[in-house]
């Protein structure tokens, strides 16, 4: 059944090694993005990780739907057999955070929805490392795993029109930071000032990358 | 070098090439030209790269000065749909190479419904700066281009230097049976201009769909709604009850997270019904294709196009083959329809192959 492989189009191929969110299939996710990073074929253009897929584009004027889908079956089985250990290491990124305040409005409903104080909210969001599963949505916007699920708490019922940059939230079971200023129904209950993208010299510069790992610092 | 000024700048007049797919591991849109092709042929009769830089414009065209020249001016082509191109006040048709002298003013006038390009002669087309390996405007990430946005009146863009013998390349015209079937000079018919059927690749959510809905998929008309833009192309099908969302039971494709269903509820609207038709399935957000025609819960088809998300959480359920994406990209929204016919990969890709050879081999 996986991994499974499947044409997108006549330049891409999906890659699927699972069905799930799983922490375990997306580290081998990024570990075969960044092996075909490593090894790129001629006509190789870009590996996007997904959840638990990798689409791998292409062009088909150098490189045909066989000769791509051969080279990425390959480098596929070479990721999944890799051990554990041997895998790259992931880059972990501190992520300072001013906690309630006027920019964390919704840190009181977290905590209450919780039945917990907020320092007790802000104590448990801290205490993890948050896999960084792909970067999507937006540019640089990171879809973190593995929040603690006794701080789950509900979207707001309308969005906010707009929510700035470096909004740290919290919907569902999910916790996020808004890369750039857009409208989100998520609850904030924090800030942080790092710019997770940002232009530099009219350089796109993303703070994250797929397979990083986030701890938030609270700030004073 | 030579430069070019933006007199009147137009409606979302961009820098785009071929696209930028290694911003997308980082959020970024790939963008590019909508119409590939289009860009390629202009890049082809003015002896560029076929993915050089060139500008590329919709609605109403834009008008340059050229100036600065080290030679006596520089060569251009225009290639699309929906506009004229005159030169220094003389009429020169799309699809043809012409010499602008320097002084001279380039217009391009919007004659209707389409997406235009006008290529320039140097190495690298318009020469801004490469950014991961492309010169294309990313609007959502204000980079690339031109200053990261569209072009404004006074802007001034450079050009690379232009070989010697560019001047000979003037009067060149595109062979007939090289100009795609939605341009007027091609002599094409209404049908094939607005009403075109298109290949696909089925997948790579196909399974996901009953064989009823992907029968449909592939026989019914789908109108082009007004909500046509660089991000998407939304479709309807002409009748409400022939949509796609009869997904297969036990199949796994719901959207449950994505951070896009709060930012926009209104278009989610249907989630929970789908949700509650496929219970405990979901569809986890992924990397999708230029081209890739998602199925969201009402049933009704949205093909994504150049600035797409780089990833998305509808079941997809084919992806418009390159040689077929310029003949969606200008057919008119509110007014065109399209047909989808299933082809293989490997029919996909020779058609592409040949089109492209035909274009590089103009030399």
């Amino acid at each position: 059944m996986f991994p499974a492989f499947a044409p997108c189009g006549d330049s891409a191929i999906l890659v699927a090694l699972g069905e799930r969110i799983d922490p375990a299939f997306n580290r081998r996710v990024h570990a075969l993005a960044r092996r075909l990073e490593d090894s790129p074929r001629l006509g190789f253009l870009a590996a996007v990780p997904g959840y638990a897929t990798l689409i791998v584009h292409y062009d088909p004027l150098l490189l045909d739907y066989a000769a791509a889908l051969e080279w990425a079956q390959q480098q596929t089985r070479l990721a999944l057999d890799a051990a554990d250990e041997t895998l790259p290491a992931a880059r972990r990124v501190e992520v300072p955070v001013i906690y309630g305040g006027e920019r964390g409005p919704d840190l009181d409903f977290v905590a209450q929805h919780a039945g917990l104080t907020p320092a007790e909210v802000v104590r448990r969001h801290t205490a993890r490392d948050y896999p960084v599963y792909l970067i999507g949505f937006a540019p640089g916007f990171p879809y973190l795993g593995g929040m603690d699920e006794s701080i789950a708490a509900p979207r707001l019922p309308a969005p906010r029109l707009s929510v700035p940059a470096g909004s740290v939230g919290i919907a569902g079971a999910q916790t996020g930071i808004y890369s750039v200023d857009s409208p989100g129904g998520w609850r904030l209950i924090g800030w942080t000032p790092l710019r997770l993208f940002e232009v530099v010299d009219g350089q796109p510069v993303s703070l994250l990358a797929p397979g990083d790992l986030v701890r938030f610092v609270a700030q004073p | 070098m030579s430069s070019l000024t933006v007199i009147d700048p137009g409606f979302l007049t961009t820098v785009q090439d071929l696209g930028r797919p290694r911003g997308e591991p980082l959020g970024l849109p790939a963008g590019g030209a909508m119409d590939r092709l289009a860009l390629m042929a202009a890049n082809a009769l003015v002896g560029n790269s076929l993915g050089a830089a060139a500008l590329e414009f919709a609605l109403a065209g834009p008008s340059l000065r050229v100036g600065d020249c080290e030679t006596s001016g520089a060569l251009l082509a225009a290639a699309g749909r929906g506009f004229a191109l005159e030169v220094g006040g003389r009429s020169v048709p799309l699809w043809m190479a012409a010499w602008a002298r320097c002084g001279e003013t380039v217009t391009l006038r919007s004659t209707g419904h389409g997406w235009g390009y006008l290529a320039i002669a140097g190495p690298d087309g318009i020469d801004v700066p490469e950014i991961l390996g492309s010169r294309s405007t990313c609007l959502r990430g204000k980079f690339g281009g031109f200053q990261g946005r569209p072009l404004q009146a006074g802007d001034t863009l450079p050009l690379a230097s232009a070989p010697a013998e560019s001047y000979e390349l003037a009067g060149r015209e595109l062979p007939d049976d090289l100009i795609p079937a939605y341009s007027d000079p091609g002599g094409a018919s209404g049908v094939l201009r607005d009403h075109p059927v298109l290949d696909v690749i089925l997948g790579p959510q196909d399974s996901a769909f009953t064989p009823g809905a992907v029968q449909t998929f592939l026989s019914a008309e789908y109108a082009l709604t007004p909500a046509c833009d660089r991000m998407g192309y939304r479709l309807r099908g002409p009748v409400e009850t022939q949509n796609l969302a009869s997904l297969r039971p036990g199949g796994s494709e719901v959207e449950t997270q994505d951070v896009a269903s709060q930012a926009h509820p209104e278009k989610y609207v249907g989630a929970r019904n789908l949700a509650s038709l496929r219970p405990g399935g979901e569809l986890l957000s992924e990397g999708v294709a230029f081209g890739a025609v998602q199925v969201p819960p009402d049933g009704q088809p949205i093909v994504l196009m150049a600035d797409r998300q780089t990833t998305g959480g509808y079941p997809k359920i084919a992806t418009v083959t390159s040689a077929s994406l310029p003949l969606l990209a200008q057919c008119p929204a509110g007014e065109g329809t399209v047909r989808f016919r299933a082809v293989s990969v490997e029919e996909a890709q020779a058609q592409w192959r040949a089109l492209v050879h035909s274009l590089e081999s103009l030399g």
